[in-house]
Parts: C-alpha cells; structure tokens; sequence
C-alpha cells in the first residue's frame, strides 16, 4: 500500500474543503473497497479523508413527501434489516442481502456501496492496460477472458460492469443521490448517478472530484407487494452477478399498472429503459407482455465472446423476476431480507 | 545569516503517525499508528495477538474476522486509524477469563468442525456475530449468512452443525 497522510474531518464542509484541498485525495468510510484497491496498487491516494464520523449521515429518517433519508454513513446491513425499509422497500433490502459477505455488509456503507469500482479483473491488475485505470492506456479485456463483462453500453474503450446489487435495486425504486461541494448541495436521480464509459471510462459517475455522497433518498413507496431481485453468479453466496434483475410491479384488477426494470451485471451502470417499463403498462401480467418488455431492454445487446450468454440468460432471469413478482413478490418473503 | 537555532520543521511525510485508542479483549491500548496500518497487521504484528489470521488479505476468505463494537468485520479491510476508539474481541478474547471455553468453541470441538484449523478463529468469531444478528434460524440462514467465511479444508457440515447447536441453545434458553 502507498504512503499517505490522513484526516479526520468533522462536518461535511470540513470534509469537502479537505477534498478540495487535496484533490487526488479519497473519502474514506467503511474502506472495504478502497482498501482493497489501495492492496493491489490501484488506488494510490496521497491523503485519506475519514469521514466516519462526520455526524448527520449514519441515520434512516422519514422525509416530508413520505420516503426515506437514508445517510451516507448507514451501513449495507443497517439497509437491509432497518424496519421500514424492509417493509416499504423490500426489492432494496432483498438486493443488498443478494451482495457481499456479512462482515462487509457490516462495514461496507451506503455511500461507499454507490462509489465502488467496477471487479473486472484487468482494472485490478495494474500490469495490464486499462483505460479505467489509466485514461488513453488501452483495454486489456476487450478481447480478453469475458465472462464477466457488459454486454450493454460498453464502448470501444471499456467493456467493465457495475459490481453493486444494491444499486440495481435503488435504480429501479428512482432514487435520488444527494451530494454537497464547495458550491453547496444537489440532487442526482440515480438514472443521472453512473456513467456508461463512453471515451471516458475513468469517470465512472457524474459525481464532480470535490463533491461528496451525503445521502440517498428513496420516494416515497409505491412497489412494496409485487417486487423481486433474483440474482445469478457463479455459485450460491458471495460472488458478484454474472446477471442480476430488479423487477418491480403494481397490479390493478389483473394489469400492471406501473412497472420498473433494471438489469445488473451487464454495464457499467444498472441498465433501465423507461421503454420497457411502458410496454409493461396497462396489460396482463403475462409470458407474452415480459417478453415484449424483455426484447426493449435487452434491445442492442452485444457479446464479447465468453459472456454471449449472458444475452439469452438475461431474457431468461427478467422473465422469471417478473412472473415471480406478479406472483406476490420473491424468496424475500421467507428468505434472508426477513427481519 | 548563521543557523536558526530552531530545529527544522518535519515534513509531512514525517509526522503521519496517528495517535489512536483501542480496547481490545477488554484491555485499553494507547497506540501510535501509520495511517496504511491495517487492523489486521495491528493486531498480529503489534500486540501479538496471532489468534486472528491473515489469509486472502482482500476480505474474501474471512479467516481475519473479528468483532469490532460487537459487529463481526474483516480486519485486512478496516485501517487501524478508522476504528480508533473502538472496543475489540478476537479468538484470545472469546473463551472467560479462567480459561473455560465459549460455547461455540466446545461447540467447535464436539463437532469436529475443523480440520486444519486455520480457519477457525475467523468462523468463530464470525459465528458469535452471527449469533448476536439474530437473523439465522435454520441450517440455510447459517449457510448464507457464513458465506464470508471460507473453509479449504471443506469442514463446512461440520461447522454449520456446530453453529446451528449454539444457536438453537441460545434460542432456547431466550424462550424458557
């Protein structure tokens, strides 16, 4: 690991004018990811600002329009098993469980969980080309071992997924990320948070160098009966998704009368398209009707070679989380989201 | 001009020593640590307490398990400096102070739930947090939720049954 100097700042403004300060600095919190990065020389910060303590960031409170605050600071297992969220968001609860270890969850924060970084494996092996890694660099996967790679929005620069199942999961419920920087605070839907590579897959969200994750906001609850998260890797627990799905439903009489899709494991950030979500609109909870929402969503995917199947598996995961949800929700019922 | 009779100022890359306080097993420690020091090296390299392993060093194996403010993490993860303050249990804090073991640890032995035992500091500790979680009630939830912790010498039957008698006891005992 690097030499570096290290803060511990004690309000958010501190914080961000620390950043500022030292802009190849990293907000560090629960540093499972960025310590982890720091080991294999990937991260080379030259100072650590500690924000662990900067108080007003470690709660889930209610917010006026009927959501919920969720801070910074709250760790992944707080998420999954505070009340509230598992009985008004339970798809959040169900996809934060589907990820990582307990003893990461217990330290791992919401925050964090947001920023993390993509686990292709040539982005954590800094003797080999990556433009992740090093902007103009080259990629080492593109023609690499792909089984795990994106078989949406990747570009001719990077073909990296977005490792995090909770952030399928607040893609699909709309979340808002909220930030503050030196120029003060402001909101990005989640839709807005994650970037697809483009020339640029060093930037992996739109969040600015001297801003920082404060909290997310969940509106307030509108899918809370009809939802599921299933998620496929290469063994039971602890592995990332080859592809992951959070599907969430509301039924009228027999129709959907509101939908949400987002697909994990297969970009750089969790794939929605609001297209699909309408073709779901105002029609019968059928095989024929996910189809069709299946053929928007995966509309334009491309194989790398070793992940091609991961096209035919996605269709084959969405159709099941949607029959599973239009069922009354997923194995969250009785699985591990219980509290 | 002669020689400032101050001495030099040190540089920053001198000074990045963090002073921090630690209670670990129930003992305070006052420790100046580098702020790149991991828990993990802390423990081991520092206050001698090698019970705690360092396997994978990335947070995949869970063999560095231990219970920091009672809440199971992976100690290769965590710099020392963020958890100043912090109160500690490794494997060296788990059994009572006149030697008789937790029951998880005879747990442990009764079912035969290791074999070459490198692993196990890091499953009982993760184990104890499990307990204090509350959210495993069967075999399954046992398994899932000690996925964090790898065994390569595959004595994960074993080690389930152990974990689910200590918690069917514990479950017992709440409810008489």
């Amino acid at each position: 690991m690097n030499r570096f100097t290290y803060v511990r700042p004690v309000t958010v403004a501190d914080a961000v004018a620390a950043k500022a300060g030292a802009p190849a600095g990293r907000f560090i919190a629960g540093g499972t990811n960025l310590v982890d990065l720091m080991k294999s020389d990937v991260e080379r910060p030259p100072r650590l600002i500690d924000i662990g303590r900067v108080p007003g960031m470690d709660a889930v409170t209610a917010l006026p329009d009927g959501g919920l605050r969720i801070g910074a600071l709250v760790t992944n297992a707080r998420v999954a098993y505070d009340r509230q969220i598992a009985a008004a968001y339970p798809l959040l609860a169900e996809a934060i469980l589907a990820g990582a270890s307990a003893q990461l969850r217990n330290a791992a924060t919401t925050g964090g969980n947001l920023l993390q970084r993509t686990r292709c494996h040539y982005f954590y092996d800094p003797s080999m080309p990556c433009n992740k890694r090093t902007r103009g660099a080259g990629c080492a996967a593109i023609g690499g071992v792909t089984r795990m790679h994106a078989i949406l929005g990747a570009s001719e620069h990077c073909i990296a997924t977005h490792p995090s199942d909770m952030c399928v999961a607040l893609a699909a419920l709309e979340a808002v990320v909220q930030v503050s920087g030196p120029h003060g605070a402001r909101a990005i839907p989640m839709a807005e948070f994650h970037r697809l590579p483009g020339d640029r897959p060093d930037l992996d969200t739109t969040l600015g160098a001297d801003e920082m994750v404060t909290s997310v906001d969940l509106p307030a609850a509108r899918f809370t009966t009809h939802t599921a998260y299933m998620k496929l890797r290469d063994r039971a627990s602890y592995a990332f998704a080859i592809v992951s799905v959070a599907a969430a439903l509301r039924l009228r009489d027999g129709r959907i009368e509101e939908a949400r899709l987002a697909l994990g494991g297969v970009a750089q950030k969790p794939w929605r398209r609001p297209e699909a979500e309408e073709a779901l609109r105002g029609r019968a909870p059928d095989e024929a009707t996910f189809d069709r929402a299946a053929d928007i969503l995966l509309d334009g995917a491309r194989g790398q070679g070793d992940n091609d199947f991961k096209i035919g598996l996605a269709r084959a995961v969405l159709l099941r989380a949607l029959a599973q949800a239009a069922a009354g929700g997923s194995d969250a019922q009785g699985g591990h989201a219980r509290a | 001009m002669p020689p400032s009779a101050t001495p030099p100022r040190r540089d920053a890359a001198d000074s990045t020593a963090v002073a921090i306080t630690l209670t670990v097993n129930g003992r305070e420690h006052r420790l100046e640590v580098e702020p790149w020091t991991t828990l993990l090296d802390l423990l081991r390299e520092r206050l001698g307490l090698t019970g705690t392993k360092k396997g994978c060093d990335h947070g995949q194996c869970g063999a560095c398990t231990v219970l920091a403010d009672g809440v199971r993490i992976n100690a290769c993860l965590a710099l020392a400096v963020t958890r100043d303050g912090a109160a500690v249990t490794t494997i060296e804090g788990v059994a009572a102070a006149d030697g008789t073991l937790h029951p998880l640890q005879a747990a442990f032995i009764a079912h035969d739930a290791l074999q070459c035992g490198y692993c196990t500091p890091g499953q009982i500790c993760s184990a104890l947090g499990l307990l204090t979680e509350g959210h495993a009630r069967d075999a399954d939830d046992i398994r899932e939720l000690m996925s964090g912790n790898i065994c390569r010498c595959g004595a994960y039957q074993n080690i389930v049954a152990a974990v689910l008698d200590v918690a069917r006891t514990e479950r017992a005992e709440t409810a008489a």
